[in-house]
Formats: C-alpha cells, sequence, structure tokens
C-alpha cells in the first residue's frame, strides 16, 4: 500500500538538490531566474513541496504555462456571447469562473445560459450525439489537448457540434517572454507531456536565436529536480542547447501522427495571451477546410449585446500578466488575497488551479520551510 | 479571526472549512451567548459556565454537561448525500455513523441512544426507504446504539431533493476529550487510509469510470476509538474524525485550537492505490477529501506507541500509523513534509472540484 515510487526517492532529491547548490555556486552569481511554462509544473512543484529544497538563489518562476490564464477576455466573452445567444456551450470546469470582460461563464450560466462542464472533448461530442441542440465546445488549452480537439474533428463529430477554439501554441510565446525588457530569464524548463507531442526539436530554433538553454521535463520530483539540475548545468557552462531530461516519453521527433493531426486542423495565427502580449502564431484557430465545425464561421457571434456593462475597476488593477511575465510575484499585488480570492477572484491566475495566485493561496506562497523545525 | 461572512449563504458555508467555522462564530455563538445571570442554567451553552464542559463557543463535535461524576455528551448532525447510494454505504449508513463518531470524539464510546428524523419529498420510494432502514438498522448493531424516537416529514414535490436524515445522540463518559490541550512533541496518529469516501462519493457524482475497488470507508468506529482510550488513557489527548474537509481541515482546527503547528509526514499517511490514482487524475489531495469511518488522534509521545498497537490490533486501524508532530513554532499551520520537500497545507474552501486541464 505505501509503495514508495522510484520517482520519488528521498535519498535521490537530497543527492539532486545537493548538485543544484554545488552547480549554483560554481556560476558564482547570487541568483540565477529560469522559467517553466507549464501549470503542471507549478502544481508538482508547490504539491511536492521542491522550493523548500531548491537553492535560495534559484528562482523557479511561473511562466505564461496555465492554458485557463492565458485565455483571453474577448475570448471569454464570444463564448458567453454563444451562450448567451441559446448555444449549448461545453467547456472545461476551471474555465466557469475566468472573469470575461462584463461576465463570466458561471455568471452566464446563473442567469439562466445553457453550459455543461465536461473533462475532455470526447464527452462534449458524445452529448451532441445525445441531443438534437447545437453544441459548441469552448476548446482550450496547450497543443497536448488541441490534439485531443483535432481528433475528434478528424473522426467525424456529428452535425450539431462544433469547436470555438481558443487553444494556444508554447514555443512563440517562450521568445515573447524572452525579448521582454525587464526579462531575467536565463532558461527555460519544458513541458514533458507537450514535448511528447512536438518532439524536443521543436526548440531548437529558439535557442539558436535566443542562446538560451531549454530543457525538457516530466513530473514527478526526481523529474523535475533532474531537469533543473541539467538547466544549471547548460548555464554554468555557457552552452545554450536543448537537452531532453524525460527520454522516457519524449523523443526528439515526437509523435508524428499526432502533429500531422494537429496541423491537420489548426493553423497559427496571432493573437493576445491575457496579460502577456500579442503573441505572432501564438493562437491555433480552426483552417478553412473545417469552417462548418467553427462557431465563430457558423454562429454569428453578438459581442455587441455584452457592451452595456462597464468592465469591472477592480480588474484593471490585476497584474497577472507581470506574474506569468515572471516580473512580478503574486505578493506584488494589491488584490492578493484581499479583493482577489478563490471564491471571489478577479484575475484568472486566482481561478484555474494551475494558476500562480491561486497556487500561493492553496499552498501558502513561499514560506522558508528548509530549516529545522521544533 | 472570523472573517466577514457576505450577505449570502454560499456552499463554502457548509464545506467543513473555515468559512463554516466564521458562520457559525457570526450568526449561532454570538447569538446564543447568555445576556444575563438568569440564563446561565443547566441549558446554557457558553465556555465558562460550570455546568457545561464543552458548549457552542467551542465549536466542537458535540456538548458536554456535567451529571453527578460522569459527562453526559450530546450532539446533533445532517445528512444529505447525492448519490444516496454509493459503494460501500448508503446515506442511512452515513446517519447513523456520523453521530455515533461525533460522541465518540468526545469520549463517549458507548451511545445511550439516537433520534432519528427524517425529510422525505411526495414521491420516495418505499422500497428504497425501507432499504435505507435496514442499513440505519445495521451500523445501530455495528455500534451499540439503539435508535429510540424520532420524527417524519413529508415535503411537496420539488420541495426537497429526495431525502434528508437529522439524527441526534447521547452518550456518556468520565473524561471529556477536549482536544485542545496539545504541546510540542506531542504525536498525531491516523487509524487508516484516507480520502475512500470523498473519491467515491466524487468518483460516483462525476460519473468518473475508476478501476479498482474504491469504496466509502462509511463506518461506526466508536469501538475503534475505545480500544484507543483504554490503550492510551490521559495520554490521549486528542480525537478529530477528518470529515468534509478531510484530514486537512481536521488537522488545522487542532493546531488552532491548542496553538501548536503540525507537521505532518506525508510518506506515512496511509492511502489506497485507488485513490492516489483519483487523486492524481483529478487534481484533488487524498488530505482535502472527506473520510467517515477514520480517526485523527493527539497523542502525548510516550503514549504514542501504545495507542498504535491498540489501533493496530483492532479490525478497523490495521492501516494505522504514526503521521505528525506537534511544534511549538508555526502556531495554527500545517506543514507537509512530503519527503521530498515541504510545503503548507491550506484548508479547502469550498467543495473540492475537479482539475482538468
Amino acid at each position: 500500500m505505501l509503495r514508495q515510487l522510484k520517482f520519488r526517492d528521498q535519498a535521490k532529491a537530497k543527492e539532486l538538490a545537493a548538485g543544484l547548490e554545488s552547480c549554483l555556486r560554481a556560476i558564482g552569481r547570487e541568483s540565477v531566474s529560469v522559467m517553466h511554462v507549464c501549470g503542471s509544473h507549478e502544481q508538482a512543484i508547490a504539491r511536492f513541496g521542491l522550493r523548500a529544497v531548491l537553492p535560495k538563489g534559484l528562482r523557479v518562476i511561473m511562466g505564461p504555462g496555465c492554458p485557463v490564464c492565458i485565455t483571453d477576455v474577448p475570448e471569454v466573452d464570444e463564448g458567453v456571447a454563444l451562450a448567451q445567444q441559446g448555444v449549448r456551450l461545453a467547456t472545461y470546469g476551471d474555465m466557469l469562473r475566468v472573469p470575461g470582460t462584463v461576465k463570466s461563464l458561471a455568471q452566464a450560466q446563473a442567469e439562466g445560459a445553457r453550459i455543461d462542464v465536461v473533462y475532455s472533448v470526447s464527452q462534449a461530442v458524445e452529448l451532441a450525439r445525445g441531443t438534437s441542440d447545437e453544441i459548441v465546445f469552448f476548446a482550450t488549452g496547450f497543443e497536448t489537448t488541441a490534439v485531443a480537439t483535432a481528433a475528434e474533428l478528424l473522426a467525424g463529430p456529428p452535425k450539431n457540434f462544433s469547436v470555438l477554439s481558443a487553444h494556444k501554441y508554447i514555443p512563440p510565446v517562450m521568445e515573447i517572454v524572452s525579448e521582454m525588457p525587464h526579462s531575467r530569464v536565463e532558461g527555460f524548463l519544458a513541458a514533458g507531456h507537450a514535448a511528447s507531442i512536438t518532439g524536443w526539436g521543436v526548440f531548437e530554433p529558439f535557442v539558436a536565436r535566443h542562446k538560451l538553454p531549454v530543457v525538457v521535463g516530466g513530473f514527478e520530483p526526481l523529474d523535475i529536480l533532474a531537469a533543473l539540475l541539467q538547466l544549471l548545468e547548460l548555464i554554468r557552462d555557457k552552452a545554450p542547447s536543448v537537452a531532453n531530461a524525460f527520454p522516457r516519453a519524449v523523443t526528439r521527433e515526437g509523435n508524428r501522427a499526432a502533429q500531422a493531426a494537429l496541423w491537420k486542423v489548426f493553423r497559427p495565427l496571432g493573437g493576445r495571451w491575457r496579460g502577456i502580449a500579442h503573441v505572432p502564431n501564438g493562437n491555433l484557430r480552426l483552417r478553412d477546410e473545417f469552417a462548418h465545425v467553427d462557431a465563430r464561421r457558423r454562429f454569428k457571434i453578438d459581442l455587441a449585446q455584452l457592451w452595456d456593462w462597464a468592465p469591472s475597476a477592480l480588474a484593471q488593477q490585476c497584474i497577472c500578466g507581470d506574474i506569468m511575465a515572471g516580473i512580478s510575484s503574486p505578493t506584488d499585488c494589491k488584490l492578493y488575497g484581499k479583493e482577489c480570492t478563490p471564491q471571489d477572484p478577479v484575475g484568472a491566475c486566482m481561478v484555474s488551479s494551475e494558476g500562480a495566485c491561486r497556487i500561493w493561496q492553496q499552498y501558502g506562497g513561499h514560506p522558508d520551510l528548509s530549516g529545522g523545525l521544533s | 479571526v472570523t472573517r466577514p461572512i457576505g450577505e449570502r449563504v454560499g456552499l463554502q458555508h457548509g464545506a467543513g472549512g473555515r468559512a463554516m467555522r466564521d458562520l457559525i462564530k457570526t450568526i449561532f455563538v454570538a447569538g446564543f451567548a447568555p445576556t444575563g445571570p438568569a440564563q446561565r442554567g443547566p441549558a446554557w451553552s457558553g465556555d465558562d459556565a460550570e455546568q457545561v464542559e464543552v458548549g457552542l463557543a467551542a465549536l466542537d463535535d458535540g456538548a458536554a454537561i456535567r451529571i453527578g461524576d460522569q459527562w453526559l455528551v450530546l450532539t446533533t448532525d445532517s445528512h444529505v448525500v447525492k448519490p444516496r447510494f454509493f459503494p460501500g454505504g448508503d446515506i442511512g449508513r452515513l446517519a447513523i455513523s456520523g453521530t455515533v463518531n461525533d460522541l465518540a470524539m468526545m469520549g463517549a464510546t458507548e451511545p445511550l441512544a439516537l433520534t432519528c428524523a427524517i425529510l422525505l419529498e411526495e414521491g420516495f420510494s418505499i422500497e428504497e426507504l425501507a432499504r435505507i432502514r435496514d442499513s440505519m438498522r445495521a451500523a445501530c448493531d455495528e455500534s451499540g446504539a439503539t435508535v429510540v424516537t424520532g420524527d417524519t416529514k413529508v415535503m411537496g414535490k420539488g420541495e426537497l431533493d429526495g431525502c434528508a436524515i437529522n439524527t441526534a445522540g447521547v452518550g456518556l463518559t468520565r473524561r471529556v476529550v477536549r482536544s485542545c490541550d496539545l504541546r510540542p512533541g506531542d504525536r498525531i496518529l491516523v487509524s487508516g487510509t484516507i480520502g475512500d469516501h470523498g473519491f467515491t462519493i466524487l468518483a460516483a457524482r462525476h460519473k468518473l469510470e475508476l478501476t479498482g475497488d474504491l469504496r466509502s470507508d462509511v463506518a461506526p468506529v466508536n469501538g475503534l476509538v475505545r480500544a484507543a482510550l483504554a490503550a492510551g488513557g490521559d495520554g490521549v489527548i486528542a480525537l478529530k474524525d477528518p470529515t468534509r474537509g478531510g484530514v486537512a481541515s481536521a488537522l488545522h482546527e487542532l493546531a488552532e485550537k491548542s496553538g501548536v503547528g503540525i507537521l505532518l509526514d506525508e510518506t506515512a499517511v496511509p492511502v489506497r492505490p485507488e485513490v492516489r490514482a483519483a487523486s492524481d487524475l483529478l487534481g484533488i489531495d487524498p488530505l482535502h477529501a472527506a473520510n467517515e469511518g477514520k480517526v485523527l488522534l493527539g497523542v502525548r509521545a510516550e503514549a504514542a506507541d501504545r495507542v498504535l498497537a491498540a489501533l493496530l490490533a483492532h479490525p478497523q486501524g490495521r492501516a494505522a500509523a504514526i503521521v505528525g508532530t506537534c511544534l511549538g513554532d508555526w502556531k495554527g499551520k500545517l506543514i507537509v513534509d512530503t519527503g521530498v520537500g515541504r510545503r503548507l497545507l491550506a484548508e479547502v474552501e469550498g467543495e473540492p472540484m475537479p482539475r482538468i486541464c
């Protein structure tokens, strides 16, 4: 019953932490900042309390890796407008409380809009099969979930099913973050599950352009510590390259069939990520061949119906963007824990369980727990 | 510190965490406080009254009233659950176990008598009602409890979702376990695997097709507590059933009441593989999931091994373990040592919701 998983081995974790310590000493600077771009990485780091064993000088910043957090306000507005027009909207539970310009999907639902929480795109397709109602799947998430959406569209969904795509593509946003004027990021920890699809080779052009190392990492505690160590070593050796610290799942080429499905259905398009910036090629939109299942082309989305209200003044004080860019911490925000709480979120980072602010609320931020306790 | 509770009751006010305690403190504890000496009769429930050792203000599992050289423990609990029947139990078993366990957490491990008040929706199946009754009877037989009086109300169709059951119970004890005197160095024990009930209900409610034997632990645990008290005596300082809000809420409550911190060794906490898998899948921590047949015990260090041995020897305590230590620092806080690191653990706010992407 108390099976010790080999990727949570305590002695190995200690070894890796010691390795990080000595590598940081060898670099010889007071602090080094690296960024991960994946909510699951932040979850695992917080869940396993890894920051308590990382060297004090190593800053691991949570980048724009939470799909719920970076879904932009106008995209939420489109979903709200569609739902208010009488279409049944199916989406992930996390999306319900994300604030739009005037309201969230949850508020629209409370006012009578029909919104179904689903756990996967296939559940939304099932829902469509069981009804004659128009079902729109409000599709959020990165290339990992976009592949699942693509597969369903290629498999031929029922006629009353369409997709409102707010899918995002990670590699372009890494470029944006690296080019931000205040960025102190010296390397990236890339998400293992996304890389299992794209392959680690997808990061090679980025490394060549920006001279910053990228290490692909898994999600068990030892995976993360090992990937961070490899990243620090590349920084120490001034050897910007791509390394794969998750070889049991990730190859250089990735999953060719999944890539083919992804790019057959979607095309990259520039667009805003909430709080970050306009990201060239950062959005995944349906290709013309899939216009018949594209909710944006199938329905006339009437955004004007929403503009009777003024946006909340609080929302303008939200610093989610700076937090996701690694420039600020949740506690730098005036609203954090006061006006903005998990029960009553102002910013998207407080909504999703993968959002930095929510995780800090849940796990208490980064208090120093490294010393002896009595 | 009591926070403002807002203008409307929300689901978080019933979820067993801080919001619920804030609601009770603001509305009831303040509202039922005595305004003059005339009200300080035997029924007064304030903290400093002589007749009542544990009253409303203690926000405990029940009240304790002195009767001669013993204490009468009184508790009441209302039960609703969706779905009403789930692997491992049903609303009837839950209603009896919940009240028997609340008595046991105060030290009254031999329930004198229970009451049962049931609210039914018009159209409710008589056959289902009889099944619920059978299940209540079985839980009574397991715990040595008897239902001696009750009440039945039928509401119109749509005015209630199926049925709701309230049970109250009384029991006698010579020593009330007040759960507020933990000291640095005291040990925390758990009587078995955690999260079984919460994840069973979540899986049933969200129609998750999980394999393995995921079933609720709902059961009366008064016999188990009796064995622990017999072995540990006055060394057993705290008893808490980690129901809504799970182990996290229960330990926060213990830490706050005693003014200690608690360091939890997560690698020692027993979790069934099915629960671990469901937890990883849904992104919900087993420490936040409800239990209906488990006990957390706060025990003086010198009594810990004796109490552990007594738990392990009991059929309901075979997976018991020592899982934590009380700290002088970090008052009111719960620190989790994950084996590979450390983190602070917060209480849940509202019902745990599955994480998706």
